[in-house]
C-alpha cells in the first residue's frame, strides 16, 4: 500500500501582504518567494509559487503580522 | 479543500493594519485573538489601549476597547476591573507606556496585585514617535536620542520593569517571551494563556513581556530586525517565566 | 476613631465628610483618591464607609492614577468620584480632558487651599480659573458648582452625579478649606434607588458589535464635528444648569458678587451694612461655569455698582466684568494665601463704595 502524500494549498492575500518577507525566509520547504508585482499598497507580495513543496507545517502563517496566508488541506 | 487557519473571530477582518511591514505588534494581535476565542472571553473582555502605535488597536480587536492616556492604562484598568470585576480585563502596553510615563501606575496596580492581565511589547524604541530612545533601549543602541548610542553615564541602563515587579507578591504570573522565530511565537501563545488563564482564575495579577521587532526604527529589513532580537535584545532580556506563584494562590 | 455613616436624616457633620455621605447616598460606586489636605477627611470617609455600603475604594498612587482609575470605571457606567485640593487637581487636568473627550460622567472635587505650587492648606479660592478655563487641554468645558454651606455641599454633590450622567460630561465640585472642614447641620437626600443603565458603556461586546472609546480623532474634520458637538453639549448645559442665589438684593445699589466661603463672610458684612441703612445685597454664582452672566446683565438694568470679593487676586472679577460688558463700575477687593476675610474687611469696603457713590 502506497502512502498518498496530504496535499497542501497556500494562498496569499495578495491586497494584505505587505512584503515582509518573514513567510519567504521561515518557510524551510521554500514554497513562497517574493513576486514582482506590485500589490496596491506597493508592496512586492509573497507567491507560493512552490505549492507541491508545503507540507502544512503553517510556520507562514505563524510569522506573518498581518494573517495574509491561509493553508488549505485536502 | 479545509481551510487550517481559520480567521479569528475577534480580529476585524478586511482591514490593513498601520502597522509596519514586519512589526511584532500583528503576531501579538493575531494570538490574543486567538486565545480570546479559544478561552471564550472576547464577550466579557475589555481591552485597554496605549498611547504608541497600537492605540489603533481598536480597530482590529473586536472586542469592547477603551483608550487611554499615555501610560494611564494599568490605572484604568484598575478602575474597570474594580467596578467590574467579572469582566475580562487586559492592557495592550508598549515599553514607553508601560515602564516611562506610566511606571507609578504600572508598579502600584502590581503592587495591589490587580487581577487583570498585562500584555508588554518591548521594541526597545518609542516607535509611533519615530525611534527615540526608551526605558528598554539597549546600551549603544542609536536612537534618535540617542544618536551616539545610549551612554549608561548618560542616560542610565535597560530598564527589566517586568522582573521589578515579577518579585511582588501580588504578581502571580510573569514571563517573557519573544515572536521573533516561529518557536518563540508558539511560546508566546503558551505564556499569554497562562496569564489570562490566571486572571480567570482570579489569582492576580499576571504580565507578559514580548520582545517584538520594530524594523522602520530599528532601520533593517524585517528579517533582519527578527535576527537582531534572537541575537543581540535577547542577551539583554533573557526569556523565560520570572516568577509563577499560582500554585501558591489556589 | 473612624467616621461611621449616619443612619439619621439630620446630623452635625464636616463638609469633607459630608461630600462622601451625599455621593454615597447619590449611588457613587467607586472613589479613587490621593490624600491631600485639607480634604482628607472625605477619603478617610469613602474609606470607612464606600466599602460598607458595596462600593469601591482605592488609595491610589497618585492624583493621577486616581483620574485615570475615574476613566477606567466611569467607562463601564459606574458613578464614581475623586476628590483632591489644588496641586492635586492640578495633576488631574490631563485625565479631566480625556474625561470630557471620551464623554464620560465623574465627579471631582477641589477643596482649594492657598497657592501656586505647594502653597498652604488654609482656604483660598486661587482654582476659579483653573476650574472654569479648562484647566487640561482642548476645546471642552467643565460644569463647575460652588457650595457655600455643608447642607449645599450635600445637595450640590447630588445633583452634581445627576448633571454628570445627565449629560455626560465630568462635574467639579470646588469648595475650599473652609467648606471643607467646618461643621453645620444637614438633611441628607435620600439614598437613590437604582441607577438606570447607560446604553454606551463598555461591558464586554456580547452579542453585539464591538465597541471602543476614544477620544482621538486624527481626521481634522472628524475632530471638528466632535468640538461642535461637545460646544452644542455646553449650550444645552448653560441653557438648563445655570445656578445663582441672590440675597437682599431686590432694593440694592450696591451688589456684591462672591461664591462660596466669600460669600458667607460677605452675608455677614451685608447683614452688618443693612443695619446703618445702606442698600447692598449679594449675586451668589452657584454655578462657576455655566457663569450667571444673564443674571449680572440682568441686574445691570438697575444696579449701577459692584464689588467683587474673592479669596484670591482677582479670578471670577473678570468673569463679572466680561458679563456687565462695561454696564456698571465693578470693585475688586481680595484675599489670597489662605487668609480669610472677615465680615468687618468686607463690611469696610462696602461703606468706603458707598461713600464714593454719595460723594458723585
Amino acid at each position: 500500500m502506497t502512502k498518498t502524500k496530504k496535499k497542501f494549498k497556500v494562498v496569499v492575500r495578495q491586497q494584505y501582504c505587505k512584503g515582509c518577507n518573514l513567510c519567504i525566509e521561515y518557510c524551510k520547504q521554500q514554497v513562497l518567494t517574493s513576486s514582482e508585482n506590485l500589490n496596491t499598497m506597493g508592496y512586492n507580495y509573497a507567491d507560493p509559487v512552490n505549492q507541491d513543496a508545503c507540507v502544512g507545517c503553517m510556520v507562514c502563517t505563524q510569522v506573518c503580522p498581518d494573517v495574509a496566508i491561509e493553508v488549505y488541506s485536502e | 479543500m479545509k481551510l487550517l487557519n481559520e480567521w479569528p473571530k475577534y480580529y476585524k477582518k478586511d482591514v490593513v493594519t498601520h502597522y509596519c511591514p514586519g512589526c511584532g505588534h500583528g503576531i501579538v494581535h493575531r494570538i490574543v485573538a486567538e486565545l480570546l476565542e479559544e478561552m471564550d472571553l472576547g464577550k466579557h473582555a475589555i481591552c485597554v489601549n496605549p498611547a504608541g502605535c497600537a492605540v489603533l488597536a481598536y480597530k482590529y480587536f473586536d472586542i469592547d476597547t477603551l483608550e487611554s492616556a499615555h501610560g494611564r492604562g494599568t490605572a484604568m484598568a484598575t478602575g474597570i476591573k474594580r467596578a467590574r470585576p467579572d469582566k475580562f480585563v487586559f492592557t495592550y502596553q508598549g515599553d514607553g507606556d508601560l515602564s516611562a510615563i506610566g511606571t507609578a501606575e504600572t508598579v502600584h496596580s502590581a503592587n495591589r496585585g490587580e487581577n487583570f492581565t498585562v500584555v508588554f511589547i518591548n521594541n526597545a524604541v518609542y516607535g509611533m514617535t519615530g525611534g527615540q530612545m526608551a526605558p528598554t533601549t539597549l546600551i549603544d543602541q542609536k536612537t534618535t536620542t540617542s544618536p551616539f548610542g545610549r551612554d549608561a553615564k548618560l542616560e542610565g541602563y535597560p530598564l527589566h520593569i517586568t522582573d521589578v515587579v515579577s518579585n511582588f507578591p501580588g504578581v502571580v504570573y510573569a514571563e517573557r517571551v519573544t515572536v521573533s522565530n516561529p518557536a518563540g511565537i508558539r511560546k508566546t501563545k503558551k505564556a499569554i494563556r497562562a496569564a489570562f488563564q490566571t486572571q480567570v482564575d482570579g489569582l492576580g495579577y499576571s504580565i507578559v513581556e514580548v520582545l517584538s521587532p520594530c524594523p522602520t526604527n530599528w532601520k533593517m529589513n524585517s528579517v533582519d530586525s527578527f535576527k537582531w532580537v534572537d541575537d543581540v535584545m535577547m542577551k539583554e532580556f533573557p526569556l523565560g517565566v520570572l516568577t509563577d506563584k499560582r500554585g501558591e494562590k489556589e | 476613631m473612624l467616621p461611621s455613616r449616619s443612619t439619621v436624616s439630620k446630623v452635625f457633620i464636616s463638609g469633607n465628610h459630608t461630600f462622601g455621605e451625599a455621593a454615597i447616598r447619590a449611588g457613587c460606586h467607586c472613589y479613587f483618591g490621593y490624600p491631600i489636605t485639607p480634604q482628607n477627611e472625605l477619603g478617610e470617609y469613602m474609606a470607612a464607609n464606600l466599602r460598607k455600603a458595596g462600593g469601591v475604594f482605592v488609595q491610589s498612587e497618585s492624583e493621577t492614577a486616581a483620574i485615570n482609575m475615574v476613566i477606567g470605571a466611569a467607562a463601564t457606567g459606574v458613578r464614581v468620584m475623586t476628590s483632591s485640593s489644588s496641586p492635586g487637581v492640578s495633576l488631574k487636568q490631563e485625565g479631566m480632558s480625556f474625561l470630557a473627550g471620551f464623554e464620560l460622567p465623574a465627579v471631582v472635587v477641589n477643596v482649594m487651599r492657598g497657592g501656586p505650587g505647594l502653597g498652604n492648606i488654609a482656604p483660598a479660592q486661587g482654582d476659579y480659573f483653573q476650574a472654569t478655563r479648562g484647566g487640561g487641554h482642548g476645546d471642552y468645558r467643565t460644569p463647575v458648582f460652588a457650595p457655600n454651606s455643608v447642607q449645599e455641599i450635600a445637595d450640590l454633590t447630588y445633583h452634581a452625579f445627576d448633571v454628570a450622567d445627565r449629560y455626560r460630561t465630568p462635574v467639579m465640585l470646588l469648595g475650599d478649606g473652609m467648606m471643607g472642614q467646618m461643621k453645620e447641620p444637614v438633611v441628607f437626600p435620600e439614598k437613590i434607588g437604582k441607577l438606570p443603565p447607560k446604553e454606551w458603556a463598555l461591558t464586554g461586546r456580547g452579542d453585539d458589535p464591538s465597541r471602543y472609546m476614544a477620544s482621538l480623532i486624527l481626521d481634522p474634520h472628524e475632530m471638528e464635528r466632535h468640538n461642535w458637538k461637545l460646544y452644542r453639549k455646553y449650550q444645552e448645559i448653560e441653557k438648563h444648569e445655570t445656578k445663582h442665589e441672590e440675597y437682599m438684593l431686590d432694593d440694592a445699589e450696591i451688589a456684591v458678587i462672591a461664591y462660596g466661603t466669600t460669600a458667607r463672610i460677605a452675608e455677614g458684612a451685608l447683614n452688618r451694612v443693612r443695619k446703618d441703612g445702606l442698600k447692598a445685597g449679594l449675586l451668589r454664582p452657584v454655578s462657576l461655569w455655566p457663569f450667571p452672566a444673564k443674571a449680572i446683565q440682568d441686574l445691570a438694568q438697575r444696579v449701577k455698582h459692584f464689588i467683587v470679593f474673592e479669596m484670591s487676586t482677582g479670578q471670577m472679577v473678570e468673569d463679572v466684568r466680561l458679563a456687565l460688558e462695561g454696564e456698571g463700575n465693578v470693585t475688586f477687593f481680595g484675599r489670597p494665601g489662605g487668609v480669610i476675610p472677615t465680615p468687618a474687611e468686607f463690611a469696610r469696603i462696602i461703606y468706603r463704595e458707598y461713600q464714593k457713590i454719595q460723594a458723585k
